[in-house]
């Protein structure tokens, strides 16, 4: 059934696609998961529309209400699309070096941006948001760092999709920024196929963006669990710009320069499989489309270029 | 021995403003306690009175983050890369 009662209605079901041509051997196949196919676009849509109805649940959202969320972009775009269809509204924190893109989709779907300083990356959002929280009790932050039904919306989506499409699944593949994606999946996956391995893989940005004061404004989200992951890994631009061409040219797939991290970090586990002479089915998460990251300079010119034009931006 | 590490703008202070510099050891931690004999206090800052690596300190061993390799216990190898960021968020 693709018939639904409205775009909400929608989220996920996302489609499993197979990567023949990037998989390196017939045993060891990648697998993507196309949450570019979600309501308005992105992974973040299952997070923010979760987050929306547990609120509407426990009676602190009301028509009219105020949301307030620190987000780099995608969990606001998705926020601001289901907020403005049941009649709240959002202000979003968000760093001042994130695309022009995503700032315009947000403004089109009427939500208001506060901008927080560049240095300091999300960390410097989330200190905004949770002081504008302090000096307006009547706002409701949803704060998908902390937030359960963040995590709660792979736990009971993500993850049996996933298992459903692909059971023979021995390696879950995926990005680390609330840390919803894996905590949610990644406990699924433990209690229902215990063995296989949670590998996260997170966006290692420009010298601005780590540009605390000192090491005690650093930042764990409250979600996370390491418990829960095998392993995790770092990767930089130009690994990221250089997957996500290959994502498009050999297999098709247009996809945002976070899922060029995460599909670098799942062919480095595909390499280790085939030298172990193991069989893997690797699933890695496809974040968002190439679209809201045009204007980067990612997708044009020589790697190099592509590199240095994402210097200090929050590309992830 | 020679193992890159690679510092973050906070902690350049303790190395001359040098983005990166270089040691050597058998592990992780062997290779911490050369790295602050060169540039001393950066230790502190980086391990707790614990021994254990700060909260909010990441340490990656040819990208791979060791808290999954066994921290400080890591092993290391000639040529390895080693990178030190402080904890920040994505999202």
């Amino acid at each position: 059934m693709a018939r639904f009662a409205s775009l909400v209605d929608s989220l996920g079901g996302t489609p499993l696609v197979g990567l023949p041509s990037l998989s390196p051997t017939p045993d060891v196949r990648l697998w993507a998961k196309l949450e570019d196919h979600n309501p308005t676009g992105s992974i973040k849509d299952r997070a923010a529309i979760a987050m929306v109805e547990a609120a509407e649940k426990e009676g602190r959202l009301q028509p009219g209400s105020t949301i307030l969320e620190p987000t780099s972009g995608n969990t606001g775009i998705s926020l601001a699309m289901v907020a403005r269809q049941r009649g709240y509204r959002l202000i979003c924190v968000m760093p001042e070096n994130t695309s022009i893109e995503r700032r315009q989709l947000l403004e089109m779907y009427g939500a208001q941006i506060i901008s927080s300083p560049a240095a300091g990356g999300s960390n410097q959002a989330v200190a905004v948001a949770k002081r504008l929280a302090g000096e307006n009790p009547e706002w409701v932050m949803l704060y998908q760092y902390g937030n359960p039904a963040n995590a709660e919306a792979h736990y009971t989506g993500t993850g049996p999709e996933i298992l459903a499409d692909l059971p023979s699944i021995t390696h879950f593949v995926a990005g680390l920024g609330t840390t919803g994606t894996l905590m949610g999946v990644g406990r699924f996956l433990r209690e229902r196929k215990p063995g296989v391995q949670v590998i996260a893989a997170e966006p290692r940005y420009g010298e601005l963006v780590y540009g605390l004061r000192n090491i005690d404004e650093g930042f764990i989200p409250e979600l996370y669990d390491p418990e829960l992951l095998d392993g995790r890994f770092s990767v930089g631009p130009d690994d990221a710009v250089h997957r996500t061409r290959q994502l498009v040219e050999r297999e098709g797939i247009f996809a945002g320069i976070s899922t060029g991290a995460i599909l670098h970090a799942a062919l480095g586990i595909a390499d280790k499989e085939v030298a172990a002479g193991r069989k893997a089915d690797i699933c890695f998460i496809v974040c968002d489309g190439g679209w809201k990251y045009l204007s980067t300079g990612a997708y044009a010119g020589t790697l190099d270029e592509a590199t240095a034009a994402l210097e200090g931006q929050l590309w992830a | 021995m020679a193992i890159e590490v690679r510092i973050p703008t906070i902690l350049r202070t303790h190395t001359g403003g040098n983005k990166t510099v270089s040691g050597s050891g058998a592990t992780l931690g062997a290779l911490v306690d050369d790295i602050d004999s060169q540039h001393p206090g950066i230790k502190g800052r980086l391990v707790t009175d614990e021994g254990k690596l700060h909260r909010f300190v990441n340490v990656y061993v040819n990208d791979e983050d060791v808290r999954f390799t066994g921290a400080l216990d890591t092993e290391l190898k000639d040529g390895d890369s080693v990178t030190i960021l402080p904890a920040v968020a994505g999202g």
